[in-house]
């Protein structure tokens, strides 16, 4: 029993985890669908959800938690679309290196301002955090906390929208038809601004729940809070495969489950070496299938 | 309708366009005819407004075209089936068709189109929620050229529609080139295979190395000397 137990709990974590990292890789994969970029500023718009909350909060303003989350990922969403707007637009079609240096750029922008006006130093996130995702429940010989369980559920329902709109929504369509093939999309009428704008707008929105779910999680938030998760999303969409959405999800899963089991099964003393094991999973993964699991083979053009 | 006026195009440091002109009339077919590299796909992605010229000029129904993004130029009524037919592989037929239709508003009218793409390709209604990677490449052609109409266009453009296509397909595909523009759709073809073209064009322009060196009816290219030599011999 004891043993069931623990990896019925141990599941549940690799869930939660999986989850957020699913919920950032997402972002980042359909901003990469259409732009070919992959957006190294994603991450910090976590940071930047979480910090409008924090900010919200300490302006003693008793607004509601619901409408303070609201906002906080409004915010993210008006930064990542600010972001296209003012850095990404102007190198669309400039060379991998150079979008890469522009998103690099972006990142490191967003973060000193944070560092210079709401300091480095990392602030408790447990003022937002509300009582009840502490919650530790006792199912019979159960342990599993509320947070765990929000964080799956919103993972989920926010997966099954995406799904709905990318296969039932006009732009929707657009944005899968645009990513599979730009030029096309364009000769069919397609306003690829307009798809653009979308997929940064979506990407941000959730990459500011996931923040918000993720610092909820560790209780606290610091300027430089997005690199790992955004680290982490990205190697999850490298396995899955970069160019489905699918295939993020599968990746995010994987990786969650990988970390979480790691660290339950290696030696205490190798424990702190999981990063290690879990980059040694994604170069395995490469040789053996350099586009992902999910990843089709670039097909030749006719 | 259309008018392409002097335009000069570059790719970086190559010339690829040097100062092209040509028209087509409203209900017109002309055709493109030349060999691999002379320019004509770089002349309908610069219509299309993939490309921008450094000098030059294209009017289309008296206005001015020349810098509108692809899109826009699909809502004034020119959309393209490309070479290489680029379809969208991983969506459906069902979803390539309803790209097409994009920016109609006119959801009755769609359903009509639809009907009518359904009657000139069957073989697409039974294909609808098949991948559209799966079809072959007639089928593929059937389906870009559908995409294409679906705008509703009032000028077609269509580049090497029979490219890779067994004979008979072809047939089929000329057959409903054909029909489309007797249906009142202006169309602009180019084709390396200048012998069907100019079977159904009513005028067409020869292209090399960036300049239209030919111009005439269809008859007259398809008695001139010089086209029968480096364009038709060998094929009948």
């Amino acid at each position: 029993m004891g043993a069931l137990n623990y990896i019925v709990q141990q599941t549940m974590n690799a869930l939660s985890l999986g989850s957020t990292y699913a919920l950032v890789a997402i972002g980042l994969v359909m901003v990469f669908g259409v732009l070919r970029l992959v957006n190294f500023a994603h991450g910090d718009l976590m940071m930047v959800a979480c910090y409008t909350a924090f900010f919200l909060v300490a302006t003693g303003l008793h607004l509601g938690l619901f409408s303070i989350l609201i906002i906080a990922i409004l915010v993210a969403t008006l930064v990542g679309i600010l972001m296209e707007r003012v850095a990404y637009r102007p190198v669309r079609g400039a060379s991998n290196i150079i979008t890469l240096l522009t998103s690099l750029a972006v990142s490191i922008f967003i973060e000193n301002i944070f560092v210079m006006f709401a300091s480095p130093v990392p602030r408790s996130f447990r003022s937002i955090t509300p009582l009840f995702l502490n919650i530790v429940n006792h199912w019979g010989t159960l342990v599993v906390s509320n947070i765990n369980l929000v964080i799956f559920g919103v993972a989920i329902l926010l997966l099954i929208f995406l799904l709905l709109f990318v296969t039932r929504t006009k732009l929707g369509i657009s944005m899968r038809a645009t990513s599979e093939d730009l030029m096309a999309a364009q000769l069919a009428g397609i306003n690829i601004d307009r798809v653009i704008v979308t997929a940064f707008a979506i990407g941000s929105a959730i990459a500011g729940v996931a923040g918000i779910l993720w610092a909820a999680r560790i209780g606290r938030i610091d300027p430089l809070m997005g690199f790992t998760p955004l680290l982490k999303a990205f190697v999850a969409a490298v396995i899955g495969g970069f160019g489905s959405l699918a295939g993020a999800v599968l990746g995010a899963y994987l990786l969650g489950f990988a970390e979480i089991f790691l660290i339950g099964f290696l030696p205490p003393s190798l424990s702190s070496y999981r990063d290690a094991f879990v980059f040694l999973l994604l170069i395995i993964v490469l040789l053996v299938r350099p586009n992902g699991i999910l990843g089709s083979i670039e097909r030749e053009k006719v | 309708m259309l008018e392409f006026e002097n335009v000069h195009v570059y790719y970086g440091n190559i010339h690829a366009l040097k100062g092209i002109s040509f028209h087509v009339k409203e209900g017109e077919l002309v055709t493109l005819i030349g060999s691999n590299g002379a320019g004509k796909t770089t002349c309908l992605h610069t219509i299309s407004g993939l490309l921008h010229p450094k000098r030059g000029k294209i009017t289309y129904q008296g206005e001015d075209i020349t810098y509108l993004s692809p899109y826009k130029i699909v809502k004034r009524g020119i959309s393209q089936a490309p070479e290489g037919r680029h379809i969208f592989a991983g969506l459906t037929v069902k979803e390539n068709l309803i790209i097409g239709s994009i920016q109609r508003q006119d959801s009755s009218g769609v359903a009509t189109d639809l009907k009518y793409m359904y009657s000139l390709f069957p073989v697409l209604e039974q294909r609808l929620s098949q991948k559209a990677g799966t079809l072959s490449g007639g089928e593929q052609q059937m389906l870009a050229i559908s995409r294409a109409l679906l705008s509703k266009p009032k000028l077609l453009l269509l580049d090497e529609p029979s490219l890779g296509l067994a004979p008979l397909v072809v047939q089929e595909i000329f057959a409903v080139i054909q029909k489309v523009r007797n249906e009142g759709c202006t169309v602009l073809l180019v084709e390396q295979n200048a012998h069907k073209a100019l079977e159904i064009a009513d005028r067409g322009y020869v292209i090399e190395t960036g300049s239209i060196i030919l111009e005439g009816s269809a008859q007259e290219l398809r008695a001139n000397k010089k086209v029968e030599e480096a364009y038709l011999g060998g094929v009948s």
